[in-house]
């Protein structure tokens, strides 16, 4: 993938605002969801969407697409409007999250809209998913590259680290994970919770590339993503340190708002602050 | 002696022919390749062979992602662990989005013999028959084994086949016609009927020799498919009967019984006894005992079938 110039990076950070008040406006609409862990990975899904990931959105099924899966499926908003905005389907759409007859699923479902690539939400079973994939692809001798979003709190089942350890074994360096480490779970802090620290001497010690980042900060991801494509012989692990609720000053980093959606109010307030940027 | 042959033999040597025809085949196992027998697929086709180690989540996650990239995967493990271990890996990412991943498990029952209860499951039928987009299929022996696991990767969509770990006698001919979703009458009768699956249903066809010596006459049953269910034969044979026993090698919580019974009470309601496993574990011993213990031999069919052609005419 190329490298992002200057009027990119603006238009890539306007479209992560725009993303963020989609998901609001999606939550409030919905009356319930995650938002702290949908906003904290904002700008990585960004990333992916509009800079990294070899798309065709009018043909969702192109055997040659990259992969993008949401292990962390709560932050299904998320991948809905990066999805709707990348123009898989209506943005109008969006609206319908969570009600009855929607392809907007609480949590992704696979084969019932367009671009969801797995049917994720039970935590921990993203990583396997993307890994078989991606050993299809070197099996293919295809280039498609697989990528898969991780929660930090989900770094406690252990299937994560069944994954990891095949993937190393398998030498996938068509996968490549990325860890939204907000540090915050349901329970409060993850350290304190259940404590799945260190992370990169971790996954170092399972086998992978690893590369910590700010994941707020677009050329930042997008130069790790390009670290990643050139790694060789091993899969590799983007670390990105978040902010839970990030943009929405009274969701910041406040576990209480993982899984409740805002009332119109607080939804007011929070587009708010989001704002627009102009570009 | 009957002439016996091992199911999961007939698994491995049906798979490594099928690596010839069906280029997107792969094969994954959990450290088991040599009991489970996918190891003959291993040697032919190493480049489609991926042994996924002790972590059984994670194999039923991958397999799901080679069925997204469009690889026909099977995964095979002892059927306690593939479908208990990974029961929410088989729930979420496989049952949920109809992928094509056939489970292919080996070891079911009590018939694992000496390894004891932790090795023996007796729900996993129960288990995969709940699951939405599931197919759950039970082969009588090698013959039938080596026609499911081809029906199962020609067709599409998620498959459960549920093999046993001891050489089964052979009972079908090698001009048995198998087909998804069709139970086949091995004998008839008009005194009673016995629905089979696995290995009981020789013991079910000794059953009704036993009987027919008595001079009662019952119909043998081989349902094969548990899911989907041939509910057409299953009341067409209660109607001509009006007396029904089931057995297998399960729990008589949600197996086959179970599943007979649900559709007979709705549809035609007549007395039903299940040969079964009762509720409890298993334990050490060898198969043979096992399944004497556990009341799965050809004498307890024959006492069910007493008991049910009694409450049938009163």
């Amino acid at each position: 993938m190329a490298e992002a110039d200057k009027q990119e990076i603006r238009d890539l950070e306007a479209k992560a605002q725009l993303i963020r008040r989609d998901i609001i406006e999606m939550l409030t609409e919905a009356g319930s969801g995650h938002p702290g862990g949908s906003l904290s990975s904002v700008e990585i899904v960004t990333a992916l969407f509009f800079h990294v990931l070899r798309l065709q959105p009018e043909d969702p099924e192109w055997s040659e697409r990259d992969r993008f899966i949401l292990s962390k499926g709560h932050a299904a908003p998320l991948l809905y409007a990066a999805l709707a905005e990348r123009g898989f389907f209506p943005r109008e759409e969006l609206l319908t999250l969570r009600k009855l007859g929607t392809r907007l699923q609480g949590h992704p479902a696979k084969g019932q809209l367009p671009g969801v690539e797995a049917s994720t939400g039970s935590l921990g079973q993203g990583l396997s998913m993307g890994l078989g994939t991606a050993l299809a692809a070197k099996l293919d001798q295809r280039d498609y590259r697989v990528y898969v979003l991780l929660g930090d709190g989900e770094c406690e089942e252990g299937q994560v680290w069944e994954a990891a350890m095949a993937a190393a074994h398998y030498k996938s360096d068509n996968l490549t994970a990325v860890l939204d480490y907000n540090g915050l779970q349901i329970d409060g802090a993850i350290d304190e919770v259940m404590s799945p620290l260190p992370f990169p001497e971790k996954w170092q010690a399972f086998g992978w590339a690893v590369r910590q980042v700010d994941g707020h900060d677009i050329p930042e991801l997008i130069d790790a993503f390009n670290w990643a494509a050139g790694v060789k012989s091993q899969p590799a692990m983007i670390i990105a340190k978040t902010v839970k609720g990030k943009g929405v000053s009274f969701m910041e980093d406040v576990a209480g708002w993982h899984g409740n959606a805002p009332d119109a109010k607080q939804a007011a307030q929070a587009l708010d602050e989001i704002g627009i940027i102009d570009v | 002696m009957q002439k016996k042959s091992s199911p999961r033999e007939a698994y491995g040597r049906v798979l490594a022919e099928l690596g010839a025809s069906c280029p997107e085949l792969v094969v994954l196992d959990a450290d088991l390749s040599p009991s489970t027998k996918t190891n003959e697929f291993a040697k032919c086709y190493p480049e489609r062979f991926f042994d996924m180690g002790i972590a059984e989540q994670n194999m039923m996650g991958t397999a799901a992602g080679f069925a997204l990239a469009g690889k026909i995967p099977c995964a095979s493990t002892f059927a306690v662990f593939a479908t208990g271990r990974a029961y929410d890996q088989v729930r979420n990412a496989i049952a949920y989005p109809g992928l094509n991943v056939k489970i292919i498990a080996t070891h079911a029952g009590v018939s694992v013999g000496e390894d004891g209860a932790s090795h023996q499951t007796i729900e996993d039928i129960s288990l995969m028959r709940t699951l939405p987009n599931m197919t759950v299929i039970v082969p009588a022996d090698a013959v039938e084994t080596a026609q499911a696991v081809t029906a199962a990767v020609k067709m599409k969509g998620p498959v459960y086949i549920r093999l046993g770990r001891p050489a089964f006698p052979e009972i079908l001919d090698q001009d048995y016609q198998f087909k998804i979703g069709k139970a086949v009458p091995l004998r008839h009768g008009s005194d009673a009927v016995i629905f089979s699956a696995g290995i009981m249903v020789s013991r079910a066809l000794e059953a009704a020799s036993l009987l027919a010596a008595e001079g009662i006459e019952i119909a043998v049953v081989n349902v094969s498919t548990i899911k989907p269910l041939d509910e057409e034969t299953i009341i067409q044979m209660a109607r001509k009967t009006r007396a029904v026993v089931t057995a297998e090698e399960h729990s008589i919580y949600g197996g086959l019984g179970s599943a007979v019974a649900e559709v007979l009470c709705e549809n035609y309601p007549v007395p039903l006894e299940r040969v079964g496993v009762m509720d409890r574990f298993g334990e050490s011993g060898t198969p043979e005992q096992l399944l004497e213990v556990c009341g799965l031999t050809a004498k307890n069919i024959v006492a069910a079938v007493g008991r049910v052609i009694e409450r049938s005419q009163t």
